[in-house]
């Protein structure tokens, strides 16, 4: 819709600052009060950047907040890293083949293989949360990453949507690479694989974000601190005991676990974009 | 040099379609064999079964010689091009063409050589690096009968492969084909629905219906002598009237022919004259340029026909006119539609 009214380039402007503004504010506010001292933030938080951002940030990152229990904010990252990285890795490879599987064999119980991962999708984390954590414990996997990051793997969500995109595969195209002497992971590696890229990116920002802001989870299973993520390690620094929260610290931490999600959307953003111009089957 | 041997094939499609019922076709060396029929005719299943994408249910295919029923359709020396082409997308024209000399294991300099020159044959040298989706319609037919044609196979299989180009480029590409066949000399199988397609490009014609072969022959040859009613009526544009017998009753004075004989007439064995066997009441004019169709009824009132006449002076739409035919462009078919000898 191409218009030139004035009034109404305005108000559209006005509106979408204005909610800009209001999602980026306590984003701000946070970022403000972990430049300042706990003195000052305890008073209330002033609305422009004080001086103590390189104390603060070198602080959390290095020592961590004593009166928390918590490792440094470093080592909470690396864990949040692990734990969202495997999980975006691992469920983007495992829903793939068993896409691949469902899509392009045929093998006994085929359609119930694929209802049965359809089924788990109304079943996430929190619901089997108990008999999940028994396995677990069972298995000896708490406190470590493997047990941070597997039972959250197996994706239904993914594998849908994988399905979805390769049956829009025209059958052509794996005739040809049929005729062309490539066998199914051959077929898989050369051309699916490649055609899938900007679903790769798109899940990709999605299941990470997904395995960074998991929180229930890994309280359950971590008691050690050196596996401790960074999302419940924000709760544990505001749940302080005796003391008062250090909100400076916290802010400075919640800021800090912001960015590699955001990170992440804006390295992947360009393939996404590249993905919606370029429509190729 | 190859020749296709397809033995008593017989297709049944999960579910208890019957596609092809039993069929023998011998393809020799070098020739271009294309089938052509309607929509649906089993065409289409017969070459995939040639291919290997398809199973046969009964039979035997042999390629060059060897049985390849059980072979995967990569080790059958064929190549194959699709009616939407099904290049690659993520890859370029170059990487398209290698692909399958680079999963059988050929040497690299080797499919350079042979890429650049089905390239250079094709004129797609300057649009090596390109991705499909940046090529006009004919380029990427061209690229894919690139990509069959570097394989240097026993033969090459084509599934509608003009299809999807507009009718001039169309026209273009099929006499291109032609041309590369013939220098090549590969045999071919060539599907198509387009009876105009199939009667330029083929050295033999199958004519298909319904799982059956209803005629083998070189194009004159089914043209001149079609083997069936629906032969004649498939084969010939504008096809060929089809008259019951008593609706023309003083055409080659078979006046007390059987009431079932059908005797058919090609539009273009009438000629216009001023006292015929024909009577017809004209109802629209084709002007086509070199030629101008006339459509109209015969005096029984409900048999139209057809008649395709040179020039320029044509009656007008609601004049009755007469026509007249040689007796050898007559032909004549039985109940069941099956030619009668003369």
């Amino acid at each position: 819709m191409v218009e030139n009214r004035p009034l109404l380039t305005f108000v559209q402007h006005a509106v979408l600052i204005l909610g800009a503004a209001l999602f980026v504010f306590p984003i701000y506010l946070a970022f403000v009060a972990s430049t300042h001292d706990q003195v000052t933030v305890a008073r209330g938080i002033p609305l422009l950047p004080g001086g103590e951002f390189w104390n603060n940030y070198s602080q959390v990152l290095g020592e961590g907040i004593s009166t928390a229990g918590a490792p440094p904010l470093s080592l909470m990252l690396f864990n949040s890293m692990v734990m969202a990285l495997s999980i975006t890795l691992g469920k983007i490879a495992i829903s793939l083949l068993s896409a691949f599987a469902i899509v392009y064999f045929r093998f006994p119980f085929r359609i119930l293989a694929f209802w049965t991962i359809f089924i788990t999708l109304m079943l996430p984390v929190e619901v089997r949360i108990l008999p999940t954590f028994e396995v677990v414990a069972s298995l000896g996997m708490l406190n470590s990453y493997a047990g941070l990051s597997i039972p959250l793997i197996a994706s239904a969500t993914a594998t849908f949507l994988f399905r979805q995109f390769f049956m829009t595969v025209p059958d052509e195209l794996t005739e040809a690479a049929r005729i062309d002497g490539a066998g199914p992971m051959r077929f898989f590696k050369d051309i699916l694989l490649p055609l899938s890229r900007t679903n790769l990116a798109a899940l990709f920002v999605i299941l990470f974000i997904y395995g960074w802001n998991q929180y229930l989870w890994p309280l359950l299973v971590t008691t050690d601190e050196s596996y401790y993520t960074i999302v419940m390690g924000i709760q544990r620094m505001a749940n302080a005991g005796e003391e008062t929260p250090q909100w400076h610290l916290i802010m400075s931490t919640a800021i800090l676990a912001l960015l590699p999600p955001v990170a992440v959307i804006i390295g992947m953003q360009s393939l996404f974009v590249r993905g919606l111009v370029e429509v190729e089957k | 040099m190859s020749n296709i041997s397809i033995q008593s094939v017989r297709k049944v499609y999960p579910g208890g379609v019957e596609a092809i019922p039993g069929l023998s076709l011998e393809i020799e060396a070098g020739e271009l064999c294309v089938l052509v029929g309607p929509s649906g005719c089993g065409k289409s299943t017969l070459l995939r079964m040639v291919a290997g994408l398809e199973e046969l249910t009964e039979g035997e295919i042999h390629i060059a010689g060897r049985k390849v029923n059980n072979l995967e359709p990569a080790e059958r020396d064929i190549s194959m091009v699709f009616q939407n082409y099904a290049l690659y997308p993520h890859m370029s024209v170059r990487q398209n063409m290698s692909y399958g000399l680079k999963n059988r294991g050929q040497k690299k300099d080797e499919i350079t050589r042979r890429v650049a020159e089905a390239a250079r044959i094709l004129g797609l040298t300057d649009y090596l690096d390109r991705k499909p989706r940046q090529l006009s319609g004919g380029q990427r037919q061209r690229v894919a009968m690139g990509r069959a044609i570097v394989r240097e196979p026993a033969a090459f299989l084509f599934d509608e492969p003009l299809s999807n180009l507009d009718a001039k480029l169309r026209v273009k590409t099929r006499v291109e084909i032609r041309d590369l066949q013939q220098r090549l000399a590969t045999t071919a199988i060539y599907v198509t629905h387009d009876q105009q397609e199939a009667m330029t490009l083929a050295d033999r014609l199958v004519v298909m219906n319904a799982g059956h072969i209803e005629q083998v022959g070189t194009p004159m040859e089914i043209y001149a002598r079609p083997a069936s009613l629906f032969v004649a009526e498939f084969i010939g544009s504008p096809p060929m009237n089809v008259i019951p017998a008593a609706a023309a009753p003083d055409l080659a004075g078979i006046a007390n022919a059987d009431a079932d004989l059908r005797i058919g007439v090609r539009p273009e064995a009438l000629r216009l004259v001023e006292n015929g066997p024909l009577k017809l009441t004209v109802r629209v004019i084709e002007r086509l340029g070199s030629t101008s169709n006339i459509h109209g009824v015969l005096p029984d009132g409900k048999t139209e026909l057809i008649a395709s006449i040179p020039g320029d002076s044509v009656p007008a739409p609601g004049e009755t006119v007469a026509f007249e035919v040689d007796t050898m462009d007559l032909h004549f078919f039985d109940k069941q539609g099956k030619r009668v000898a003369t």
